[in-house]
């Protein structure tokens, strides 16, 4: 199908002398093209560093373990309490990978291993769509499905922490899916062939050979949901009622770093606005932890 | 057969699972679209929006300024990510500066776009506003470029990896310098999938929100350069329904959007498959 010529230009340029420097130029600027990722990590964390650090030594501890968050009329340092704002991503981050990782983990298995080809032809790309999904979209239809409902069924605002995970949840289905579904595959044919020839069932196979094997990618898959769920912003901004307390069930309203952040930069000035890049550097911290973990999961892969 | 019985309850659990995901996008779709289809009219996509404080109105200035910022992230990121693959899959060996290349775009692309806007704002709006104009088309386009950058340089290399090794040597061996191989071999070979990696970037930009928030300024006017702000249609979502509960246009636009996202999912779709097929048969 391809064609190689040696064009007019490559038999001109075979003993030219500017062929040598043409070539050097162009790997330099490929390594510049390269190394605008380390660039632009490096750009993002001095700009919140700088702009947060100061703000987070100054504060203290107690910006992390104070429950009082009043930026507003802010004269003493112990209005800075973002801690409730800490729970809140914690509790909606951890619901909805509880909810997310049975049912994208079970999708995993059926995509890798169960699907026929032409269910595997429409759900691939459906997984890949859900990735796609704007995550205002997400906030808009849980705003006026969810809330709706949650208010209807259990009472109160609607805006809550159990709408925060059924919206997150879905919104970290594709990353747990898609990741998980490569770890599967990835598991060498010979253990499966090897256990079915012993007469194992089909879910055997899948329950003690395959997902065993997979295990380490499949927690990397929902780790990486983790960090999906923890940083999103739009969706839960919308959903969870943007209230700095800790929730006292799980149909009260909460807020999380990021939502808080979005919510405020708005009219922050002066101190304010670096309290919110202090708020950016912990996100960030937890973030970096998390990545680290996925790392760790991934790389204990088995080898084979 | 006992065991076969036995394992008829799990497998259907498995096929439950495939199906509801399949039903949840569907119920998601089948929402937005059933709503905002009927709202998207001629006069909706090019009409000027409503005046402040009053619902309706048309939504052109929003597809403008999204087209602006998508624009500018991908005339930044494209460059930077075809040749960012190139030198990582054709120029550098397994060297610890390859790692580091990886690993810090996989840090960008695990960054959540709120800090990304935090950045965006601070650089681009504060410290360059006499270039960028503060919030504008500009701010907001570059600071997509951050979370473009990372997908097509991922799927740019991935193409690239695909690409047989017998073809590069054959051009090699007849005399070919390495960029020339690149250019005229490996390059148009690998382009559906540099393609893909391109497109799917320009998901992220059409769909980002948080980032835009912070940098794009949000002013429903019709931008008159790109050193005004403005307000993308994802943004345009937010801001009706918060400002005012304006549903309608906001399902309309979401309706225009979830069409441009699934447009996109599945042009790659058949650019990938198409593509796979070519090199399996090659």
């Amino acid at each position: 199908m391809i064609c190689i010529k040696p064009s007019r230009e490559v038999r001109s340029l075979r003993r030219s002398a500017t062929r040598d420097i043409r070539e050097r130029t162009v790997a330099l600027l490929l390594l510049l093209c390269g190394i605008s990722s380390v660039c632009a990590i490096f750009l993002i964390i001095t700009f919140i560093f700088a702009e947060g650090l100061p703000f987070l030594i100054q504060a203290g501890p107690s910006f992390l373990i104070s429950s009082v968050w009043r930026p507003t009329d802010s004269f003493s340092a112990g209005l800075w309490g973002i801690f409730p704002i800490i729970v809140g991503s914690l509790i909606v981050t951890l619901g909805a990978v509880a909810i997310g990782t049975p049912l994208g983990v079970a999708c995993a298995v059926f995509l890798a291993e169960i699907a026929p080809a032409p269910v595997r032809r429409v759900l691939v790309p459906s997984v890949n769509a859900l990735a796609g999904v704007p995550s205002v979209v997400y906030g808009f239809f849980g705003l006026l499905v969810i809330v709706p409902w949650i208010r209807g069924q259990f009472g109160g605002f609607g805006t809550s922490v159990f709408a925060a995970w059924l919206i997150l949840f879905i919104m970290i289905l594709p990353t747990i899916i898609s990741i998980s579904t490569d770890s599967i595959r990835a598991v060498p044919r010979e253990y499966k062939e090897g256990s079915l020839a012993m007469g194992a069932t089909r879910w055997q196979t899948i329950r003690s050979v395959l997902v065993p094997a997979a295990s380490s990618g499949i927690i990397a898959s929902v780790i990486l949901g983790m960090g999906r769920a923890i940083g999103e912003t739009m969706a839960v901004l919308m959903v969870a009622g943007n209230s700095v307390t800790i929730p006292d069930s799980i149909f009260a309203p909460t807020s999380t770093l990021t939502a808080q952040i979005a919510l405020e930069m708005g009219y922050a000035t002066g101190a304010h606005r670096e309290a919110l890049f202090a708020m950016g550097i912990v996100l960030f911290a937890f973030i970096m932890i998390l990545t680290g973990f996925a790392n760790l999961a991934s790389r204990r892969r088995i080898t084979y | 057969m006992e065991a076969k019985r036995r394992e008829l309850v799990p497998l259907a659990l498995l096929w439950g699972a495939g199906i509801a995901t399949l039903v949840i996008l569907i119920v998601i779709l089948v929402y937005i679209l059933a709503n905002g289809l009927p709202v998207i009219s001629w006069q909706f996509l090019t009409g000027e929006p409503a005046l402040w404080g009053q619902t309706g109105g048309g939504i052109y200035s929003t597809i403008v300024a999204t087209l602006a910022v998508t624009g500018i992230s991908l005339l930044v990121a494209a460059p930077l990510s075809v040749g960012g693959a190139i030198y990582l899959n054709e120029y550098t060996k397994e060297t610890p500066l390859r790692k580091v290349i990886r690993q810090a775009a996989e840090i960008l692309a695990g960054i959540p776009s709120i800090i990304v806007g935090l950045f965006g704002f601070l650089f681009f709006v504060i410290y360059l506003a006499p270039i960028t104009g503060g919030w504008s088309m500009i701010s907001g386009g570059l600071t997509l470029a951050f979370m473009v950058l990372p997908i097509s340089l991922r799927t740019s290399e991935e193409a690239l990896k695909t690409v047989p090794t017998e073809l590069r040597e054959g051009s090699l061996g007849i005399g070919a310098t390495r960029w020339q191989s690149i250019t005229t071999v490996v390059l148009p070979t690998a382009l559906p999938g540099i393609i893909t990696g391109l497109i799917l970037g320009v998901g992220r930009a059409v769909g980002e929100t948080a980032a835009i928030l912070l940098t794009a300024g949000g002013s429903l006017n019709l931008i008159q350069s790109l050193r005004d702000p403005g307000r993308p249609m994802t943004l345009n979502i937010y801001d009706v329904l918060t400002e005012y509960r304006d549903t309608t246009t906001a399902y309309g636009t979401a309706a225009v959007l979830i069409i441009a996202i699934l447009a996109i999912t599945l042009i790659t779709d058949v650019l990938m498959n198409n593509y796979t097929k070519k090199l399996k048969g090659l």
